[in-house]
C-alpha cells in the first residue's frame, strides 16, 4: 500500500456515556447520570451483530474498540496509512430533544478531538452534526476553525430530506468553510427505514440504507443544493457503490422529461453528481471478479468518485485485504490519495504527505 | 427536396398545427403568431408523434425556487417521454446538440405565384386568391 493513503472512513466507539460526561456541561452530566442513561445504542448498528465490529478487533467481552491504541495497533500502524478520517457513530440523532442531541455531539466532537486527534497526528475528523439546523451551524462554527476537522457528518436517513432549504444554511456554511458534506448510512428512526414501512429483520434494514442514500441524493440534487452551493463537496459513506449508475440511469432519464418542474437543475443529474458527489469503497456491494468491477466502474464514467476507506472496525473483509477485491491496481492511486485530497481540501492544502 | 402546398393560410391560425404528408413524410406544420415551423412528426428519441404532444412554454431558472416563464407555445413535448422540442429550431432542449427533431422550412405563398410555380400541391388545391403553407421537403 502506498505510504501516502488516506482511510477515510474509521470509526472512534464511544465504550459509554460516561465517556462522554467529563465533555458536557454541569446541566448535561447532572441529567444524564440522574436519568440513568449509560449507554445509547442505534439499532442501527447492533453492538453483537458480526457486521458490527470485527471479531479478532473486538474487546473481551465482545466490545468495540475504543481507544486510539487499538487504532493504532489494528490499523492505522498496521497498514500504514498517511492519513485516517474518524467518522463517530455514537447515535446523537437518537435523542428527540434538540437540546440533548447538541450537548451529546458537541461532548462526542470533544471527546474526539482530546482523546483521538491531539495523541495522533495522522488523525481527522469529522463534525458530528446534531439533529436541529441551529445547533449544527453552531456545532460548524464552533469547531472549523480546527483544521483537523475535514467534513460534518450526517445520516443518510434524518428527520427531513437533506436538499431541503431548511438544510440550505448548514451547506452555506460547509462550502464557506471547506468542509465536505458527510453522509452515513444509518438512521434517526424518525421514519421507517423503507418507504412502505417497518423492516422486521436487520438484514432488511442494513440493506435498505441504499434507499436513505438515493433518497438523499435525490433531494440534494432535485432541490437545486449543487448549483446553490457549487463548491460543496457531498460524500457517502458506507453507501456501496454498485447502486449507483442505475439511480443515476432512471434520475436522468425521468429528468429529461419532467425537468421543467426543476428548472433550476438545468444540466443531467449524472454529469452534477459526478461533479460533487463522492463515496467510500468499504463496504463495496459488487461480486468480486475483476471483469464485473470493471464494467460497474464503466457505468460510473469517473475515476474521481471512489475514496479508499477501511471502515474500521466494521467487519467486511479478513486479514489484510486492504482493497475490495477486483478494482483495477491502476485505480489505486487515485482512490487512496489523489481522490481523498482532492475531495477534502483541508487535507489536500497540507501539501505532500502529511 | 420540392416545394409541397401543404395548407390554406387559414387553416392552420396562430396557436395551431396541423400534420401534413409531403415527399413521403409526416410532417407537422405550427402556426407561432403567423410565423410558420415544420417538423418531422416523429420523436428521434423512440418515434412517438410530437403532433399528439401539448405546446408550452419554457421555463429557466438561475436560482431554486425562481421561475422564470418565456416563448409561451414555442415547445412541443413529446407525448410520450415528455422531452420538449424547440419548435422554431426541432433542438431538445436537454441536449440540443445531439437530441433533435429535424426541422423543415416552411412558408407563405400568394395563390398567385403557386399557380405557375414549380410547386407540388397534389393534395391541396389551389386558388390564386388565397395564401398557402408552402414546406420544403
Amino acid at each position: 500500500m502506498t505510504d501516502a493513503a488516506i482511510d477515510c472512513d474509521l470509526h472512534p466507539g464511544v465504550p459509554g456515556v460516561a465517556a462522554l460526561l467529563p465533555y458536557m456541561d454541569d446541566h448535561w452530566r447532572h441529567t444524564l447520570k440522574e436519568r440513568g442513561i449509560e449507554v445509547l445504542e442505534s439499532a442501527s448498528y447492533p453492538p453483537n451483530a458480526p457486521s458490527s465490529v470485527r471479531g479478532d478487533w473486538r474487546g473481551p467481552k465482545g466490545s468495540a474498540p475504543s481507544t486510539v491504541g487499538q487504532l493504532q495497533e489494528q490499523a492505522l500502524d498496521r497498514w500504514g496509512a498517511a492519513i485516517g478520517i474518524l467518522n463517530p457513530l455514537f447515535p446523537v440523532q437518537l435523542p428527540f430533544s434538540r437540546d440533548m442531541s447538541a450537548a451529546m455531539a458537541r461532548a462526542v466532537n470533544d471527546w474526539v478531538r482530546a482523546e483521538w486527534l491531539d495523541r495522533d497526528a495522522r488523525l481527522r475528523a469529522a463534525i458530528l452534526l446534531p439533529n436541529g439546523v441551529e445547533e449544527a451551524l453552531a456545532e460548524i462554527e464552533r469547531l472549523s476553525p480546527d483544521r483537523r476537522f475535514v467534513q460534518a457528518m450526517v445520516l443518510c436517513m434524518g428527520e427531513i430530506p437533506l436538499g431541503r432549504r431548511e438544510w440550505w444554511p448548514v451547506h452555506a456554511a460547509l462550502e464557506k468553510a471547506g468542509l465536505p458534506l458527510a453522509i452515513h448510512a444509518g438512521s434517526a428512526w424518525r421514519h421507517p427505514p423503507t418507504s412502505v414501512g417497518w423492516p422486521s429483520w436487520h438484514v432488511e434494514e442494513y440493506v435498505s440504507n441504499a434507499y436513505g442514500f438515493q433518497a438523499s441524493l435525490a433531494s440534494l440534487l432535485t432541490e437545486g443544493v449543487f448549483g446553490k452551493f457549487p463548491g460543496l463537496k457531498v460524500v457517502l459513506v458506507e453507501s456501496g457503490v454498485s447502486w449507483l449508475p442505475a439511480f443515476l440511469w432512471r434520475l436522468g432519464k425521468s429528468w429529461k422529461g419532467v425537468r421543467f418542474e426543476i428548472p433550476w437543475v438545468d444540466r443531467p443529474p449524472a454529469e452534477i453528481i459526478r461533479d460533487q458527489v463522492r463515496l467510500t469503497v468499504r463496504p463495496f456491494d459488487a461480486p468480486e471478479d475483476a471483469d464485473t468491477v470493471s464494467r460497474l466502474l464503466d457505468h460510473l464514467r469517473s475515476d474521481e468518485m471512489l475514496l479508499w476507506a477501511t471502515d474500521w472496525p466494521h467487519a467486511h473483509f479478513e486479514g489484510d485485504a486492504l482493497v475490495p477485491p477486483g478494482l483495477p491496481p491502476g485505480l489505486l492511486p487515485k482512490i487512496m490519495v489523489d481522490n481523498p485530497r482532492a475531495t477534502y481540501v483541508r487535507i489536500g492544502e497540507e501539501g505532500g504527505n502529511a | 427536396m420540392s416545394r409541397h402546398v401543404v395548407a390554406p393560410v387559414a387553416e392552420i391560425p396562430p396557436g395551431g398545427r396541423k400534420v401534413v404528408e409531403a415527399a413521403g413524410k409526416r410532417i407537422v406544420v405550427f402556426n407561432l403568431d403567423g410565423d410558420f415551423f415544420a417538423l418531422l412528426d416523429r420523436c428521434p428519441h423512440q418515434g412517438g408523434a410530437l403532433s399528439g404532444g401539448i405546446q408550452c412554454g419554457l421555463t429557466l431558472s438561475d436560482e431554486p425556487g425562481r421561475y422564470h416563464f418565456s416563448r409561451a407555445g414555442e415547445f412541443i413535448r413529446c407525448p410520450w417521454h415528455q422531452w420538449e422540442f424547440d419548435i422554431r429550431t426541432g433542438k431538445s432542449w436537454f441536449d440540443p446538440r445531439r437530441t433533435k427533431v429535424r426541422p423543415f422550412p416552411a412558408a407563405v405563398e400568394a395563390g398567385a405565384t403557386l399557380v405557375e410555380g414549380p410547386y407540388q400541391a397534389e393534395t391541396v388545391p389551389v386558388s390564386v386568391e388565397e395564401s398557402y403553407v408552402v414546406v420544403e421537403a
